[in-house]
């Protein structure tokens, strides 16, 4: 074969990977979407879930999925931002960083099933957390560390290092520059790893279920004192998040609709997803043109 | 002619392989000195250990005396933050911050505190002139420094650092990633410069040095060869390998 050829061949082979890859994303996303999408009504998305009549909606998981996120991130984004910052900035080469570096990458393949009964036994029983939201929150703190930890420090890290001579040549403190100029270049990147967090937080179900619980009790959405026991603001209630009720009402579920009911939530899950993952983006470029003045 | 910045005696090595071997170098306050040499000479890594950028390698190790206006910059005590204000860097490669222009020239003001308006735009407006760039960015200052050219942004570059109101501006090679025109622009900025600032220059181009450096100091592996005023070296150079470098005979 000639080098023109062999090109020639190459390029075909790769585009049809990629034509294998987007088509089963596109089945997969067209799939859930179109046979979700009938059952999604406002009544579905207002109203509490029901356990054995028909018509019980989604409310409620879908608050605590939004919740639970928010939570995840505020204990694990800034956790995760110190020692990416110390893992790129700070940190030397040697036994040590590698044993952290190998630790985060352990961790990121822990089964869930083994952190949810780990987080079970320790936050939940051990600690008396209890069922919560919060006890939910740190065991995906765990999922989420070692994704952000090296989404963060690789985008640090692909800030070039002439933007940190240039910084110190010009009197900045190591702190200042990095504060001042390596963290605002590494925000795009810095954004990606969150949305990947969260989609993982999301989809999450298996650590969940022995630690954020799977009951979603009646919530009052008036009652803004997060140490009210109904109100939605209290992390220490349990929280049953979708993808738990979607898991739930397939295996054990016994309302009639239970098959749309999984659909729809599936459905809703996927778009709020999406919706997740274009907004960060969106407020993320906002952010990164007014820092740096657009281009 | 007083000098500014007086070395002795400096050794540097990269872990156990010593790259300078002993160098002497005064600087004359105003004015152009130029550091012409090979690839590999220690020309570059000599400069950073004015300011102590060497400092950023691991397993580094500088001896020998710097005085900086009567002050060791190598001592304990030294304030290294200070120390850059007062001896400031361009790189070879055009490294501006990723944000506005106006942003990138006041950085290094508004962390020392000055935030009133007025003062502000009066020093973007000052260093944008004095690095001869101003002209060229001043419809623009709001833009990103990285949208201009290569040449605009080193002399961004330059407006930067003349913002902190420096006494020395050290330049390693900050024209080799350009081309004619611009560098042509940088030499015009660097002698419109030299009545006020003290400049050291690092370059590989020799019609470059002749063309700017009141003086010019020859290295050679490690070593300095030769260190006079340019217009001497350039026609009656005192050592052989001197003459031969200049006249292309190795390098």
């Amino acid at each position: 074969m000639t080098p023109n050829q062999t090109d020639k061949l190459a390029t075909q082979l790769i585009n049809f990977l990629v034509a294998v890859v987007v088509l089963i994303l596109l089945f997969l996303l067209g799939d859930i979407i179109l046979s979700g999408f009938p059952h999604i009504s406002w009544h579905f998305l207002t109203s509490p879930s029901s356990s054995f009549s028909a018509g019980g909606g989604i409310r409620d998981q879908l608050f605590n999925s939004l919740y639970l996120l928010i939570l995840t991130l505020i204990i694990s984004f800034p956790l995760a931002l110190g020692s990416a910052i110390y893992l790129s900035e700070y940190a030397g080469d040697n036994w040590f960083t590698g044993l952290i570096r190998t630790a985060i990458e352990v961790l990121s393949s822990l089964p869930s099933v083994v952190v949810g009964l780990f987080g079970y036994l320790l936050f939940v029983i051990e600690f008396h957390l209890g069922f919560s939201i919060l006890s939910g929150a740190i065991a995906l703190t765990f999922f989420n560390l070692p994704l952000l930890v090296r989404s963060i420090e690789g985008s640090l890290h692909a800030v070039p290092d002439s933007q940190r001579e240039a910084g110190i040549a010009l009197g900045l403190s190591n702190w200042r520059t990095i504060r001042g100029v390596i963290l605002p270049a590494a925000l795009p990147g810095i954004l990606t790893g969150i949305i990947l967090s969260a989609g993982r937080v999301f989809g999450e179900a298996a650590a969940l279920i022995y630690t954020a619980g799977q009951s979603a009790p009646i919530l009052d959405y008036t009652n803004w004192n997060p140490m009210a026991t109904d109100s939605f603001l209290n992390p220490m209630r349990p929280a049953e998040t979708l993808a738990v009720h979607i898991w739930k009402v397939n295996t054990e579920g016994v309302t009639p609709d239970a098959v749309s009911i999984s659909a729809g939530a599936s459905a809703v899950l996927i778009i709020v997803i999406l919706i997740f993952n274009f907004g960060a983006r969106a407020i993320g470029n906002h952010m990164f043109k007014k820092m740096t003045g657009g281009k | 002619m007083t000098a500014i910045l007086l070395t002795k005696n400096v050794h540097l090595s990269y872990g156990k392989k010593e790259a300078l071997h002993g160098i002497d170098l005064d600087f004359d306050e105003h004015g152009i000195t130029a550091l012409i040499g090979p690839s590999g000479c220690g020309k570059s890594t000599f400069l950073r250990c004015l300011n102590r950028m060497n400092d950023l390698i691991p397993r580094t190790t500088v001896t020998g005396t710097f005085n900086f206006k009567g002050q060791d910059i190598y001592a304990p005590t030294t304030n290294l933050v200070e120390l850059r204000k007062q001896i400031g860097m361009v790189f070879q490669q055009p490294n501006p911050f990723p944000f506005s222009v106006y942003e990138n020239v006041t950085y290094g003001l508004r962390l020392t505190g000055h935030k009133d308006r007025q003062f502000l735009d009066e020093q973007v407006e000052r260093s944008l002139k004095q690095a001869a760039v101003w002209d060229e960015v001043k419809d623009d200052l709001n833009k990103s420094a990285l949208s201009f050219s290569g040449g605009q942004q080193q002399r961004i570059c330059i407006a930067r650092l003349l913002a902190v109101q420096p006494d020395i501006i050290l330049l390693d090679e900050p024209t080799s990633a350009l081309d004619p025109i611009s560098s042509a622009q940088i030499e015009t900025t660097l002698l419109a410069l030299k009545n006020e600032y003290t400049i050291i220059i690092v370059t590989h181009n020799l019609q470059q040095a002749s063309r700017i450096a009141d003086k010019t100091a020859f290295m050679l592996n490690g070593n300095l060869v030769e260190f006079d005023l340019t217009s001497k070296m350039f026609t009656q150079p005192e050592q052989q390998d001197t003459s031969d470098y200049l006249n292309g005979k190795f390098g």
